[in-house]
């Protein structure tokens, strides 16, 4: 019974809705319409469950003095003060993304700093991984080489610049708009068809119960 | 010589860091200009947002975050600055929740730039969970997910939604994104509800989005920072992705000189053994 019930409760919904998108009339639209709402409120309450097992995962790590309990403690205050702020933000600003809310004090201050720094990181490692691995060690990674040497090239301005006295057809923006509008797209597309046809297949297996793994 | 060459192989990687910084910061230190040529996929997006007529409503979604900021933004600030002054009404949502006080700045920054009246030229919807599911309820009815803006205020009581309910009154809806929102976009507003849509994206993205703009399921693409940049030229207001041109040029060059080196200092260690 205990995994009887969401089978059944996976194929019943699943059936329902591809039913409701090829007849979007009554009762089938409607309850597309309903079944799109209650996901809506389980997709809020999953943050909640995502705050819970955040907040669970670093009492336990401080509370057992685990290495880098510190870090934890960072966090944990961290969240107070910022939930605190937001509800004061929300309290007094009517919004924690008002202009001049503390939040947002936080957030531009904090936040985009933090955020920005992290994936800035990866002009540095990328540099360092493209310098180490890409090698023309055969003829694919040479041709995969080249072209990503005349892309890279082509989409910035010195591209441009250093081919602009060159016939159209040889001049490196363009020759870099061929690779990504023919070979690339040909490429992604084959990749695209392929991941959703994969895509339905597994959709199937789930709605008809042969995929269980979800169930854990 | 055989061994200076050897040794291209084997740079340490902080001496890889360092050059890389110095051709970030130099050229910004050096306020360098470039031309910018523009592409077609970035003038198909300036247009379908150009061929509006005054009181056309463009929907922009903001699906990005602080982690794209550097490339998305500056297509946020263009595309409103272009909007405003076409006289377009501008509704901003967002799908991400870390995302949406990033629009916030940028649509306030422009709207006061312009001297924008909020709830008439523009406004504020803010953020709701769900993602694709929100996208299929939009279709239905805008009210039914968004019962009010970012300040609380209901939707009713907005001038500029009072006639919107759904996709059939959004004219174009341009959604920047650092991920999947774009294909879901595409995948649930395009072909479900035939929404017309442009997308703004991460340099990153952007091939994923080729498939989707060559069958015309977007009608346009801005790419990256140089999509910005690109953009900006088109608009005549250079800006922050026109700034970063230069610094994006020479750390592509310095990235393709140390893939040289390595493969120069690979071949010789290779012939050698």
């Amino acid at each position: 019974m205990k995994r009887l019930l969401p089978l059944a409760i996976t194929f019943v919904t699943g059936m329902l809705i591809v039913v409701a998108f090829v007849l979007p009339h009554p009762p089938f639209g409607g309850l597309e319409d309903r079944f799109l709402n209650w996901y809506l409120i389980v997709v809020g309450f999953t943050m909640l469950l995502g705050v819970d097992s955040l907040v669970r995962m670093h009492i336990s790590k401080l509370a057992r003095r685990r290495p880098g309990w510190g870090y934890s403690v960072v966090l944990l205050v961290s969240l107070a003060l910022t939930v605190i702020v937001g509800v004061w933000s929300w309290i007094g600003w009517r919004s924690i993304i008002h202009p001049v809310a503390p939040f947002m004090y936080i957030y531009t201050h904090v936040i985009i700093p933090l955020q920005a720094t992290m994936f800035a990181l990866l002009a540095f490692f990328i540099a360092s991984a493209a310098y180490r691995a890409f090698r023309a060690r055969t003829v694919d990674a040479t041709l995969l080489l080249v072209a990503a040497g005349i892309v890279m090239l082509g989409r910035v301005p010195v591209g441009a610049y250093l081919t602009q006295k060159f016939p159209n057809f040889v001049q490196l923006p363009v020759i870099a708009d061929w690779i990504m509008d023919v070979p690339q797209l040909a490429a992604k597309r084959g990749i695209l068809i392929g991941a959703y046809l994969g895509a339905v297949a597994m959709s199937l297996r789930i709605i008809l119960g042969v995929e269980r793994t979800y169930l854990a | 010589m055989s061994g200076i060459l050897e040794k291209l192989a084997r740079i340490d990687r902080r001496y890889i860091y360092v050059v890389v910084a110095v051709a970030v910061v130099l050229p910004f230190l050096l306020r360098t200009k470039v031309s910018i040529r523009v592409s077609p996929p970035v003038v198909r997006a300036y247009e379908a947002i150009d061929n509006l007529r005054p009181g056309s409503v463009l929907l922009i979604s903001i699906d990005y975050d602080p982690t794209s900021m550097p490339e998305i933004q500056p297509m946020l600030i263009a595309a409103l600055r272009h909007a405003f002054s076409n006289k377009l009404k501008v509704v901003v949502m967002g799908h991400l929740a870390l995302g949406i006080p990033v629009g916030q700045l940028g649509l306030e920054q422009v709207a006061r730039e312009m001297g924008m009246e909020y709830g008439e030229d523009y406004v504020s919807l803010g953020y709701r969970p769900g993602y694709t599911a929100l996208m299929v309820a939009m279709g239905r009815s805008i009210r039914d997910v968004f019962g009010s803006d970012y300040r609380g205020t209901p939707v009713d009581q907005i001038p500029l939604m009072k006639d919107i309910v759904n996709y059939e009154q959004i004219d174009l809806l341009l959604t920047l994104a650092h991920g999947y929102a774009a294909e879901y976009w595409a995948q649930y507003a395009g072909a479900r509800y035939g929404q017309r849509i442009i997308v703004g994206c991460t340099a990153v993205v952007a091939p994923d989005l080729y498939p989707y703009l060559q069958a015309g399921q977007i009608e346009g693409l801005i790419g990256g920072l140089k999509g910005s940049a690109e953009y900006e030229t088109l608009i005549g207001r250079p800006g922050v992705g026109s700034l970063g041109m230069p610094a994006q040029s020479l750390t592509h060059i310095v990235i393709l000189l140390f893939i040289i080196f390595g493969n120069i200092g690979y071949f010789v260690l290779r012939r050698k053994r």
